[in-house]
């Protein structure tokens, strides 16, 4: 048994690259889309806060599976015609952007009116009011959560299997499918996925004390 | 592009997907309400508890939140029979995984519940000469469970979405309905529109039935 795995591990090895891959594409992605609809829904005009407001709620309302299936067969039905990867990467940027847009809109709303009063006061235009007045305050409440979230990139990375694509989760099933060791394989995909996380999770939670100096 | 819609065979189908939501609202009921269970008694036990069984509790929490939902599904699906004298169907090896992963999000947040209830209620209650028994049932948990209710709301329809997980091992709830329709239809746009509609719609009724419970126990404070 053990031998069989160490003799998948390479495998395996690759397969976990792709979901470090997957999970960072993600997550680069979700950031920049994110943080710029969640700039929208705060502060845009109102036809643009309903189209992020639906975008948002439509997103997080259904599970994450459905909009994968939905993204990965439904585009080419259309005539999009994306690489398999490509398409699972969109499916799940599209869930993570509706998670980044609500951290940012908690982040930004968190800061008190009079900041941005003030910055107006002063006579910093928008742009200068965000960058130097609401977005280094909103950083620190926005950070936290948000390497939390990351940890949902990774495990949702997992579903990506279903579209046949060789991720950790796919490359242990198939090294199940040569050596019948479903349980040792299992929990030694189980356990790379928690080393993973749990250190995405301390450090979001020391971020989080050492952002806890921060008064409402 | 020039996709015509045709919703004719999602409606001849449509059992599918109706079969699959009850199913998927089985699973979740049944595996939130176990959860429920896993959660408060754990979490009881944890505020309480000396360093050793804090350790365990917490090891528990840790490693079911960090790790896919998806391989815990195979694990016990594919996994767990290889190694112990179990037989169960797919729905049953489904409820029993939810149960397990909902309990570990759920401890989190009765924990957390109960740490938040004031030390003067407790003390209240002692000081009233009830017993740690009664402060627990009395005072306790009803004040936890008013701190704790729109965490909990918004847990239980993240597990609600979370059945459509049990799809992979076969179980036929709506996301493996949607699925089937699919591939056999190729009406591929128009069964994804219904069934996110069908996800929405029954998650609102659920955000909404949940914000009822608790506006009426905020008025109770």
């Amino acid at each position: 048994m053990l031998s069989q795995i160490l003799y998948a591990l390479p495998f395996l090895a690759k397969g976990f690259a792709l979901t470090l891959w997957v999970s960072l594409l993600v997550v680069v992605l979700s950031l920049i889309a994110g943080v710029t609809l969640g700039v929208g829904l705060v502060y845009g005009p109102t036809p643009l806060r309903w189209a992020v407001r639906i975008f948002s709620d439509t997103i997080r309302g259904i599970p994450i599976l459905v909009l994968m299936f939905f993204v990965y067969y439904g585009l080419p039905a259309i005539g999009l015609h994306l690489p398999s990867f490509w398409a699972a990467v969109l499916a799940l940027t599209l869930f993570k952007t509706a998670q980044v847009i609500e951290y940012l809109r908690g982040a930004v709303g968190s800061i008190p009116k009079g900041q941005s009063e003030a910055a107006m006061a002063i006579g910093l235009t928008f742009r200068q009011r965000l960058t130097y007045v609401i977005f280094p305050q909103a950083f620190r409440r926005f950070l936290p959560p948000w390497i939390n979230g990351v940890t949902d990139a990774v495990k949702g990375s997992a579903l990506v299997s279903l579209l046949g694509i060789t991720d950790l989760m796919q490359a242990i099933n198939q090294v199940i499918g040569r050596t019948y060791e479903a349980m040792p394989l299992y929990i030694l995909g189980a356990l790379i996925y928690f080393a993973v996380n749990y250190a995405l999770s301390l450090a979001s939670r020391r971020l989080e004390r050492r952002f806890a100096f921060i008064r409402e | 592009m020039g996709y015509a819609l045709n919703f004719n065979l999602i409606w001849r189908h449509f059992d599918k997907l109706w079969g699959g939501l009850l199913l998927s609202l089985e699973l979740a009921v049944i595996s939130i309400a176990i959860g429920t269970v896993i959660g408060l008694v754990l979490a009881v036990w944890y505020v309480s508890a000396g360093r050793t069984v804090r350790a365990i509790i917490a090891a528990y929490v840790e490693f079911i939140r960090n790790v896919p939902l998806i391989l815990l599904v195979y694990l016990v699906f594919y996994g767990l029979p290889t190694v112990v004298d179990l037989a169960y169907s797919a729905p049953t090896s489904f409820v029993l995984t939810l149960s397990v992963y909902s309990g570990a999000y759920l401890v989190e947040v009765f924990r957390s519940g109960l740490e938040a209830v004031p030390r003067g209620q407790l003390d209240a209650g002692k000081a009233i000469g009830l017993t740690p028994w009664q402060r627990l049932i009395h005072v306790r948990l009803p004040t936890m469970l008013r701190i704790t209710l729109p965490a909990l709301s918004n847990t239980f329809i993240s597990l609600f979405k979370d059945t459509s997980i049990a799809s992979v091992i076969s179980v036929p709830e709506l996301t493996f309905g949607a699925q089937w329709i699919n591939f056999n239809t190729f009406r591929i746009v128009e069964v994804y529109l219904v069934t996110t509609a069908m996800y929405l719609v029954t998650g609102y009724i659920l955000l909404f039935g949940l914000r009822l419970v608790e506006r009426r126990f905020r008025a109770a404070r």
